[in-house]
């Protein structure tokens, strides 16, 4: 079976107008999603209770919402169905006097009269826990992204290394923009649905990449768009079996895995779709934008050619000599 | 068996193999012994708590307890001293006769970690820098221990009490089955559990309802009220006679009229004393203090030696074993609060278990069966290397005591997807050879040989995003990158030199039968 035909070369550089305009949208759309509507934080990171509750039919949301409201205290209260008719999560935040108290034990006895239900998980989060954690989310992307610029830069080339970065920083900003597009609650799972985003969009960049370097070392034409061209064709069935692949293992993630990853799967389904276009028509043209030189790259690798062959010379003569 | 050829890679993925069958074992079936792999409390359901130690008390504590050996020595040394007082972390006092200077200088000495500041007789002492930062370590430390002692005697299987970061405490309990034990639990972990036997100072007692904290300051008293009944107030010497630190021993007893108290023992040196004290204060009370709520005041009506004492007080039988339990183990030096609790039940995590299973088992079999059919045999290798690398990953987890969350289980359905991601590279570059003309055996050495630079980059690069997620990631976040940091690992053995192996293997039948189409699914035209 076979998908693509792999002698023919496609132009993916004439498209990259198009594509790059489409990209600046939807990374624009993205932002000004962010501003303006922000992100939704969950507890894990803004601090604050959550409580599920299971009934044993289906949940009377409105009543609870009622006798909480009732109650009284309970700050930005929301009280939502989650997954199924039957389990909601109420969330309020200012945790923090009632912390010491047990807070599910509180909800259990106001909740009574509603009906017979089950407390699947209370979530108690303080509020400078809550920082921290945020804190420690925002280093590990930032640690990773600079570990991976300089591994690149020194695996390929500068340039190579600051296409890579934008493409990244592309992808995860689209994937925040999904995230408050469709009011994805930002957890610690979230966070993680983020970074493999990243780690997974800059394993597509990488493979092109490496392509292209490929390229310019063995192509007979010396400019760098039909090289690109050359690459991203040859890589072409590769992207789209292990895209689609990931893809259909995240989606099936998404309709089974069952309502606490749903979040976190439908991040990763944006973000890897991003990141896998991103690869073809961001990462390659980033290349063209810092001008890079395919003639430059090729007498580098000469010269590093030449110095490795010089020092085996000198080597098997050494050897030579002593045999 | 000419025509097959065993090489080392077969060899290593084959040892693999039988490593990750022996090892990941124990973690299927619940039945057999050995390492298994952890469920992570999402999983399992349980109770996790993360609790901040307070330092400041830890000081404060420390400084009323020099205070009250300080005050032992001193009125045994017969030292007059006047305007004896103690701040949050400092000792205030002034000596009335010059001849004494001596003495009070011995007892100082005796003491260590005291940054002493004299001047006209007038001291002033407080902790050493080194000595605070000494005793704030040694409360965390000790809390730990102590937590896990408590813990120990609630019978769970495997509760996990660990210091994280500088002053803060992680704990988990795993297979909570009730509302109830998760409360018990709880109550025993966060129960100071400081026992002070304190003076009354009776020649005030009258007084106590018309005082504030700051007027019984003024006297070196402390305004406490009844454990029982709140608005039943005591006024005692804010500087106890002893506390919890000289205990041995606490166990449940029954009282004449068969309510539950509480009997303790003192080690020697505090059941002199505690000797000494009660005689020469016959006919004063005395308030015994847990945590800061009087239990009882009785008085004294002889010289208490062999250092025990009760503490009764209107205990459930269980509240009272709790109490014991809580003063055997020892007291917190700083109190504990809880920072952050996330408990889930049993239900939930056996759900989550469920769902993430349908979801690796529904993508793994998209996988085997579209890689088998868009390349033949290849695609066979592939699932094989794929099976082989679930199982090595599994087995490591498990020796590593690796906990398994449910973003980890994500983490493994990810690798999955991400596994093949080599086998499809060298596949595609066997392919392209093939479609050169370059023969079959060349295809495949230098397939491999081509796919490699880029396999390792990006499996390199995908290794360091999940090292800095392990380093600065909590919870889930690092059990996420565990299982793709040890996914990535294993799959570059599995996955290039496994499915390489089974090529050598078969070389000559490859060679031999020529049909592309049945061992790479392509066509050679």
């Amino acid at each position: 079976m076979q998908f693509f035909s792999q002698k023919k070369i496609y132009d993916f550089m004439r498209m990259r107008f198009a594509a790059i305009s489409l990209s600046a949208f939807l990374v624009l759309g993205s932002i000004y999603l962010l501003f303006d509507r922000g992100l939704q934080y969950g507890i894990d990171f803004s601090g604050g209770t959550l409580i599920q509750l299971k009934y044993d039919k289906a949940a009377p949301i409105n009543d609870i919402r009622e006798i909480l409201t009732g109650v009284g205290g309970f700050v930005n209260l929301s009280v939502t169905e989650f997954g199924s008719a039957d389990e909601v999560t109420i969330r309020f935040s200012g945790s923090n006097d009632n912390l010491g108290t047990d807070i599910g034990e509180s909800i259990s006895s106001l909740l009574k009269q509603t009906g017979n239900f089950e407390i699947r998980r209370a979530d108690v989060v303080g509020p400078k826990v809550g920082d921290e954690l945020r804190n420690k989310g925002l280093m590990a992307i930032a640690v990773s992204l600079i570990a991976i610029l300089i591994y690149i830069a020194v695996r390929f080339e500068w340039r190579f290394a600051m296409a890579a970065i934008i493409t990244e920083i592309h992808d995860v900003i689209i994937t925040l923009g999904a995230i408050s597009l469709f009011r994805i609650d930002v957890n610690l799972d979230t966070l993680a649905a983020v970074l493999t985003v990243l780690g997974y969009s800059l394993n597509d960049t990488i493979i092109i990449f490496d392509r292209i370097r490929d390229g310019i070392k063995s192509s007979k034409s010396t400019e760098l768009p039909s090289i690109i061209n050359e690459s991203v064709s040859a890589t072409l069935s590769r992207t789209v079996l292990t895209s689609g692949l990931t893809l259909a293992t995240v989606v099936i993630l998404y309709f089974f895995g069952g309502s606490m990853i749903e979040g976190f799967s439908l991040a990763l389904i944006v973000g890897m779709v991003a990141g896998t276009l991103s690869s073809i028509f961001v990462a390659s043209p980033a290349l063209l934008w810092f001008k890079f030189s395919v003639l430059d790259f090729r007498n580098k690798e000469l010269e590093k050619l030449k110095r490795k062959q010089d020092k085996e010379k000198l080597r098997s003569m050494y050897e030579n000599g002593r045999v | 068996m000419r025509n097959f050829k065993i090489t080392y890679r077969l060899i290593i993925f084959t040892a693999v193999f039988v490593f990750g069958i022996v090892f990941a074992m124990p973690s299927f079936m619940q039945s057999q012994s050995g390492a298994k792999i952890n469920l992570g409390l999402d999983l399992q359901g349980g109770l996790y708590m993360l609790l901040g130690v307070d330092n400041e008390e830890a000081i404060k504590s420390k400084i009323k307890s020099i205070a009250s050996s300080l005050n032992y020595s001193i009125e045994k040394e017969n030292i007059i001293i006047d305007r004896f007082s103690v701040d949050n972390d400092r000792i205030d006092f002034s000596l009335l006769d010059e001849n004494d200077v001596e003495k009070m200088d011995l007892i100082l000495k005796d003491i260590n970690g005291l940054a002493v500041n004299f001047s006209n007789l007038h001291y002033s002492i407080s902790l050493t820098p080194e000595e605070i930062k000494a005793t704030q370590d040694y409360a965390i430390l000790q809390a730990v221990e102590t937590i896990r002692n408590r813990l120990d005697e609630f019978g769970l299987a495997e509760p996990t009490v660990a210091k994280q970061g500088e002053d803060k405490i992680l704990v988990e309990l795993a297979g909570i089955k009730t509302r109830e034990d998760e409360l018990r639990a709880k109550e025993r972990i966060t129960k100071a559990a400081h026992l002070q036997l304190m003076e009354v100072d009776d020649a005030r007692m009258n007084q106590v309802y018309n005082m504030s904290e700051a007027d019984a300051a003024q006297y070196g008293d402390v305004i406490l009220s009844d454990a029982r009944n709140e608005n039943i107030k005591y006024i005692v010497k804010s500087i106890p006679i002893l506390d919890g630190s000289t205990l041995t021993d606490a166990k449940v007893a029954f009282s004449q009229n068969n309510t539950p108290v509480i009997n303790f023992t003192l080690n020697s040196e505090g059941a002199k004393k505690f000797g000494d004290y009660t005689e020469k204060s016959v006919g004063k009370r005395l308030a015994i203090v847990l945590d800061n709520k009087v239990y009882s005041a009785p008085s004294i009506n002889e010289r208490i030696g062999g250092g025990s004492g009760q503490i009764s007080g209107s205990f459930t039988t269980e509240e009272a074993r709790d109490v014991a339990v809580a003063l055997r183990s020892g007291a917190l030096l700083a109190p504990v609060k809880l920072l952050e609790q996330r408990s889930i039940g049993p239900s939930l995590g056996a759900d989550s278990i469920k769902m993430s299973m349908i979801a690796l088992i529904g993508a793994s079999i998209a996988i085997v069966v579209f890689m088998m059919m868009y390349y033949g045999i290849a695609g066979v290798f592939a699932n094989i290397a794929l099976f082989v690398n679930v199982l090595v990953i599994i087995a490591v987890m498990a020796m590593f005591g690796a906990t398994l969350t449910l973003p980890g289980m994500a983490g493994l359905v990810l690798t999955v997807g991400m596994a093949v991601d080599a086998n499809v590279i060298i596949n595609e570059r066997i392919r392209e050879l093939l479609r050169e003309g370059a023969s079959i055996k060349t295809s495949i050495e230098q397939g491999y040989k081509n796919a490699m630079t880029a396999i390792i980059d990006s499996n390199v690069t995908s290794l360091v995003t999940s090292v800095a997620l392990y380093a600065y990631g909590t919870g889930p976040v690092k059990g996420f990158a565990v299982t793709l940091g040890i996914g990535i690992l294993v799959s570059m053995i599995t996955a290039i030199w496994g499915t390489h192996g089974m090529f050598d293997y078969f070389m000559r039948s490859i060679e031999k039968s020529n049909n592309t189409r049945l061992w790479f699914g392509y066509r050679r035209v």
